[in-house]
């Protein structure tokens, strides 16, 4: 990172907000607010008050994720570059992985390409119903979910169980512009709102990392956020206050900026051609 | 109703689906980094033993299944049911062909079998993995062979048969391993 003229800081890991996105769920902390999820807001108002190009690397703390590629605490890499676009951070992003595996990335594609070739669905156009009901019948739809019209939760489904599972077989690749359902802090595209300018990149089928051209006006920030908090509430999920120094931030200007986060434990276990992340932890979260 | 939450999730825990109980085989949670939780999560069915793959949102509960193993004694075969007894509290259990399955051919009153439990009737009856049963019948033996190559087939008292050295006896105690169906010894030489 020092190479490539990225500075590395390191902002708060227990943070008195938490972000809204309705996928993440937090630990609070007791007397002292939330864990975070990703570095994600500290970066945004270091990047607000002028910093350049700057990275974190550390500990990340995600409630509930447990599993054979989950750890509830993990390492995450995530960096941004004010004023650079989303292929600025992709070409990047492909170039660390690049290097560290040894392998050139496979070319990029789009989430709706993949999607298509995957079920023949297009996932941007398509009814959600119709999302629902490939998903039934293939056996991957949970039981009891005829009531579940959230569009984003059924291309979740299908992506996680069908689609994900075939990307990056012989080498990294970066799938772009993914569904903007539950873009929170993410440009859309200016000609299709549907879309979100994010990308992710995947390998044997594990998602490795996740980057955007990010969101700079506060006032979208602000409506997105509270969309995220009905959801939860709807959801009967806790909701987090607003992270209103991000806002405050952003309304004082953050520059356009592209980023991205990265699972370190996740690339080191499947660089060391482990099957889990178990092996790379010195004590998994069952041994914690 | 005990319930368990899928975080709780992991191979051996038995739950209810569509009002039969199931034994988890393996949980696989599947999560994209800011979307939807779910777990993937392949089930044996205790009453068919059937394996079917199925997906649950995170966080959703569903009913235990009330599962459990006790070593309980073979009473006696009554042609249609075979009965078992609790040895320190003297309860007793009907189990019927369903769950007694292969192991019919191997118990002998008063032999100790691990059975499993639903709801307090027996789903399944585990014979023990070593047994001693006689020879009832078997051609005669071949005085000087002890190399157990070739062998010839023994019925058991049991009704089982297993293929057993050609020195073995009508009227002899052997040792059977049930979980292969195959001789091991004679009983006095283990």
């Amino acid at each position: 990172m020092a190479a490539a003229g990225v500075l590395e800081v390191d902002t708060p890991l227990i943070s008195t907000a938490a972000p809204a996105e309705r996928g993440l769920q937090c630990m609070a902390v007791e007397r002292g607010g939330h864990l975070v999820p990703s570095p994600e807001h500290g970066l945004k108002r270091l990047l607000a008050a002028g910093a350049g190009p700057i990275y974190q690397m550390g500990p990340v703390f995600r409630a509930g994720e447990a599993g054979r590629w989950h750890n509830p605490e993990f390492c995450m890499l995530e960096w941004y570059r004010p004023r650079a676009a989303i292929d600025d951070i992709i070409e990047e992003t492909e170039a660390l992985l690049g290097a560290v595996t040894g392998l050139e990335c496979a070319p990029r594609t789009s989430y709706r390409a993949v999607f298509l070739s995957v079920t023949g669905l297009d996932p941007i156009e398509c009814a959600t119903d119709a999302l629902a009901a490939w998903a039934r019948q293939r056996d991957l739809a949970p039981a009891n979910m005829a009531d579940e019209h959230d569009r984003a939760f059924w291309l979740d489904l299908i992506m996680s169980l069908a689609v994900q599972p075939t990307l990056g077989e012989s080498a990294p690749i970066c799938v772009t512009d993914f569904p903007a359902e539950d873009a929170v802090l993410v440009e859309t595209h200016p000609d299709d709102d549907r879309v979100a300018r994010r990308f992710e990149c995947f390998w044997q089928g594990v998602e490795l990392a996740n980057g955007a051209q990010e969101l700079t006006a506060a006032a979208t920030a602000r409506e997105r956020m509270a969309r995220e908090q009905r959801l939860r509430r709807e959801a009967g999920r806790a909701v987090p206050p607003l992270d209103e120094k991000l806002l405050a931030a952003m309304t004082a200007g953050l520059p356009p900026c592209a980023g991205v986060a990265l699972g370190v434990d996740r690339l080191l276990a499947l660089v060391c051609g482990f099957d889990s992340l178990a092996p790379v932890l010195a004590f998994d979260w069952a041994r914690r | 109703m005990a319930t368990f939450n899928t975080n709780q999730f992991k191979g051996g825990l038995k739950i209810i689906l569509d009002g039969d109980p199931y034994n988890i085989v393996e949980n696989e949670f599947v999560k994209p980094g800011k979307g939807q939780a779910f777990n993937r999560v392949k089930l044996r069915n205790l009453k068919t033993n059937r394996v079917v793959e199925r997906t649950f949102k995170s966080g959703d509960s569903v009913e235990a299944a009330d599962v459990f193993n006790l070593d309980l004694q073979f009473l006696y075969h009554d042609g249609e049911f075979w009965h078992f007894m609790e040895p320190n509290s003297f309860e007793q259990y009907q189990a019927g062909e369903a769950a007694v399955g292969d192991s019919a051919q191997w118990i002998k009153a008063q032999d100790m079998c691990s059975v499993t439990l639903w709801n307090g009737t027996p789903l399944q009856v585990d014979a023990p993995n070593f047994v001693t049963l006689a020879v009832t019948e078997t051609d005669p033996g071949v005085r000087g062979d002890t190399s157990g190559g070739g062998g010839k087939p023994a019925t058991l008292e049991t009704g089982a048969v297993v293929r057993v050295p050609l020195f073995i006896e009508e009227g002899e105690v052997l040792k059977v391993d049930t979980r292969k169906g195959e001789y091991v010894s004679r009983a006095n030489e283990s």
